[in-house]
């Protein structure tokens, strides 16, 4: 077991534990099986994530939506234990649960009662390698993913722009398939697809457990031991290296008109660096450059298109780091009244010019900042937020260490490295631009000058 | 993006404005160690504290009663307004200065408009909390409502208006609160409409702050790293200067206008099914049978029956819940689902039939003790687990009238239900027909609309 050393500065506390006796744990179980604790002991509750290392970008060409669909059919029957018994176990206790797959990773999480953390954990590991897949529970259970795909893609033209838009941004990189997979492809999933997935991914040399709340580090040390340590270790998997996206040398442009839109909207997308691939510092400095573009009321596109010029309703800017490959970096903002989405778009492109071209004063800057380490002392109150931070960073390539150290990596970031980001990832020739546009208002190439 | 087992939450769409955390009603013990003081300050204002200095944060939650439901005919959607102009300048920082220091000061602040109350919330690292509570009090006392954040404000709320002009579920939505509250203030939209918004004036915003913001009508939590001491101090800072007494008109009891129907046809990829039953009032002796009844029907996720008929046997739908939806003046039982249309017909006949069963039949006692065990045990999983859920929920109770030791005594209230109280708040919220609106293509297979009751 190593414990992480505290760190002397009050901001690199900011994303350790809440103060007591704790101190973050951090551990290998013998079967490969990463461990981090981070307890907090303000009220009798514990979340336990435990996050397997693959996701969406990691399925087969063909086989888009099985890691989700598995996600799913990971709340079916096991050997020992029937359909719907840990749910009810959750349930009995009060406790909350849900599950997740993005592109990189699948998790499933529980939040109950420490007496009960065992019992959580010997269902988890339970279900880590004796699900029992039939044709009984795949058919019900696509249904409702197809429905789910419905519900909330097929239903939201905004929904729609935003696939179509990944499709278009990544050329190579399995990042274009949606998480929920393609229509035509989820309908095909088989048993025999999912039985694939399921042997090859899901293994404790592939998982970390997070375990956040009302607990110490010793007796989850223990439990964890005695439950996911019993856990066979799974063949080693090789690297995850997918393909990589070629030199983008376009700026491209998706355009979606559907009756149900009213208002325009527009966004603009490139592929940047995340925290996984960049030179140190680069994806710190991306934060901050989202953070002073578009993150909030203070940002310069709020002050600029919202509140001076007045021609849009809404603005802003985000970055996703938290990437295994190179993620993306998105502005977007709608016009308001009679402004039109081009005035909307060339206002935020000039802010963006004016970065590049001028950079950012100190100040501006050093309100950024605060703003970012902020963010992670407040997710601090919250068990699941902070057990998430840890799990998506743990997830995507970083460490403990990493997330610890973060607040003064960003601290450390000067003008000009924000400025250099900008200039080098924010190029208009290699972006793709997304138009979600009312009936009436067709797009034509007059409108783009 | 992610994608979710089942929509995580808060992020349904629901049709009522849900007002009450619903949870909150059926309680039983929180951690003994999770002491609530009552602090009273010497001008008089009250406050429920839970000190707590594992995280050096402060959190406050306050909610003036009266909300939307006390805008006068004409003035829809000027409680959201004021609640969107509450943090664009106060006393002599314009909306630029004002937030300027809010950003220097790093605090969280927000303002929300409800139907029968208007919630403030404020959340601010310890060493910065006198400042941050000096602007907390400006926001409150002393909003300045300029003409340039009116505008602003004002033309972002159109903006969201216009922009689901053409969607059709904000159409049912809009169609469906008429036809279930008719001319009550329920039925209206929180954002108003162009009309009303366009009318509204610096002056209208005004005489509204100065009708609900007094002394004599907040109710207030706070959780963090403060003590009584220095809360009483604070609470007057904050308060002291309102005016003692609120000016509230009465808002007349209401129930949802059950046995009708509401198309809204489009050609969407899913039939949206919402069905409206009689309601109860937490203050209801039957209260907790009700609310037990519901979750074995619908509230429970991954276990409740509707869920488990239409979503894990049969793959119909991603999401399928009914809820007690409960406002000061109004409550319901609401059940909503989305599903493919040539599924559509099916789903809704499933759901009279559990409906049907929940009133003929009694639940088991299986059944029963594990609702129980679940809305004792997830009180504290879900309303304690954080600081700002520690003030949400104590500003909850107060808001009901209920005592300070609530927490600790509803687990008795709970025990004590029986599968014949169950069986007998079915009968009484689910035997009436419903209101039912289905959003979507024309149903196929139309005899299964013509369900007889339930």
């Amino acid at each position: 077991m190593i414990a992480l050393q505290p760190l002397m500065t009050w901001e690199a506390a900011a994303v350790e534990a809440p103060r007591g006796k704790s101190e973050i744990g951090n551990f290998m179980l013998s079967n490969g099986m990463h461990v981090v604790v981070i307890p907090d002991h303000r009220a009798p509750i514990v979340t336990q994530m435990v996050w397997y290392k693959v996701g969406n970008a990691d399925e087969l060409p063909g086989k888009s939506g099985i890691a989700h669909f598995l996600e799913h059919l990971m709340f079916k029957s096991t050997k020992k234990h029937p359909a719907g018994e840990f749910s009810a176990k959750v349930s009995e206790i009060g406790g909350e649960q849900n599950a997740f797959t993005s592109s990189d990773y699948t998790a499933y999480y529980q939040t109950v009662t420490p007496e009960s953390l065992g019992t959580m954990m010997e269902l988890e590991a339970d279900r880590m390698r004796q699900l029992v897949l039939t044709d009984a529970v795949i058919v019900p259970e696509r249904d409702v993913i197809l429905e789910e795909r419905r519900g909330r893609v097929e239903a939201i033209p905004e929904a729609l722009l935003e696939e179509e838009m990944r499709a278009t941004l990544y050329q190579n990189h399995p990042y274009r398939i949606p998480v929920i997979g393609w229509m035509h492809e989820m309908e095909r999933l088989s048993r025999e697809d999912a039985v694939a997935f399921y042997d090859r991914y899901y293994a404790p040399n592939n998982a970390i457990l997070v375990v956040a709340g009302d607990v110490d580090t010793g007796t989850v040390h223990r439990l964890a031991e005695k439950t996911y340590g019993a856990v066979p270790r799974g063949r080693e998997l090789p690297p995850r290296v997918r393909p990589q996206e070629p030199e983008q040398n376009t700026k491209r442009t998706v355009v979606l008109t559907d009756p149900r839109v009213t208002v325009a909207s527009f966004e603009k997308s490139w592929v940047t660096t995340s925290y996984a691939t960049a030179e140190p510092g680069e994806a710190e400095a991306l934060d901050l450059l989202s953070e002073i573009l578009g993150g909030g009321k203070r940002s310069r596109i709020y002050q600029e298109l919202v509140v001076r010029q007045g021609i849009a309703s809404s603005g802003g800017a985000y970055f996703w780091g938290r990437s295994l490959d190179p993620t993306s970096f998105t502005i977007f903002g709608s016009p308001l009244g009679e402004a039109k989405v081009q005035a909307v778009e060339d206002a935020i492109d000039t802010e963006v010019r004016k970065i590049i071209d001028a950079g950012v004063p100190d100040v501006e800057l050093e309100n950024a900042k605060n703003r970012l380490v902020r963010s992670v002392i407040f997710a601090r109150d919250s068990q699941q937020e902070i057990a998430q931070l840890y799990g998506e960073a743990l997830a995507t390539g970083s460490t403990a260490y990493d997330l610890q150290v973060w607040p003064l990596r960003v601290r450390a970031v000067t003008a000009r490295e924000v400025q250099a980001v900008a200039k080098k990832y924010l190029n208009p020739d290699r972006s793709v631009a997304g138009y979600l546009l009312p009936p009436a208002n067709t797009f034509s190439g007059d409108q783009k000058r | 993006m992610m994608m979710f087992n089942r929509p995580p939450l808060g992020a349904a769409k629901s049709l009522l404005v849900v007002l009450v955390l619903l949870s909150l009603a059926a309680t039983t013990h929180a951690r003994a160690a999770m002491a609530i003081q009552e602090v009273n300050s010497s001008s008089g204002m009250k406050a429920w504290l839970v000190e707590d200095y594992a995280v050096p944060i402060v959190t406050i939650r306050f909610a003036f009663r009266g909300g939307s439901a006390q805008e006068l005919p004409g003035e829809e959607g000027l409680a959201n307004l004021m609640s969107g102009l509450l943090n664009e300048g106060a006393g002599d920082l314009d909306s630029n200065a004002f937030q300027q220091r809010l950003d220097d000061v790093g605090a969280e602040m927000k303002f929300d408009a409800g139907r029968d109350a208007v919630y403030g919330y404020m959340r601010v690292l310890a060493d910065r909390k006198d400042e941050a509570f000096e602007l907390l009090r400006l926001a409150i006392e002393q909003p300045r409502f300029d003409q340039a954040s009116l505008d602003r404000i004002r033309a972002q709320i159109v903006s969201g208006i216009m922009a689901g002009a053409k969607d059709p579920q904000t159409a049912a939505e809009v169609a469906w609160m008429k036809a279930i509250y008719g001319d009550h203030p329920y039925s209206r939209r929180k954002e108003g409409t162009a009309q009303t918004l366009a009318a509204l004036t610096t002056f209208d915003l005004k005489a509204f702050h100065h009708r609900l913001f007094a002394r004599g009508n907040v109710t207030i939590a706070v959780a963090g790293a403060i003590d009584a001491r220095a809360l009483k101090r604070d609470l007057d800072r904050i308060f002291g200067g309102l005016p003692a007494h609120p000016f509230l008109m009465p808002v007349a009891e209401t129930t949802p206008k059950l046995g009708q129907e509401v198309r809204v046809h489009d050609d969407l990829p899913q039939n949206r099914l919402h069905l409206a039953y009689s309601g109860i009032s937490y203050k209801d002796p039957q209260f907790f049978a009700a609310y037990l009844m519901n979750h074995i029907l619908g509230g429970g996720a991954f276990t409740s029956r509707l869920w488990n008929e239409v979503r894990e046997k049969r793959g119909l739908a991603y999401s399928i819940e009914s809820s007690l939806e409960i406002s000061d003046h109004a409550s319901a039982l609401v059940i909503d689902t989305s599903t493919r249309p040539d599924c559509a017909a099916e789903t809704l006949s499933l759901i009279r039939a559990e409906v049907r069963r929940m009133v003929d039949e009694d639940v088991t006692e299986e059944e029963l003790e594990a609702a129980k065990k679940n809305i004792i045990g997830g009180y504290t999983i879900g309303n304690l687990n954080s600081s700002s859920a520690v003030a949400d929920t104590l500003v909850e109770l107060q808001l009901k009238g209920l005592d300070i030791d609530y927490i600790d005594r509803r687990g008795q209230l709970i025990q004590a239900v029986t599968v014949a109280d169950v069986r007998s708040a079915a009968r009484r919220l689910l035997s009436a027909a419903p209101a039912l609106m289905i959003v979507g293509p024309p149903l196929e297979g139309k005899k299964a609309l013509e369900g007889k009751k339930g």
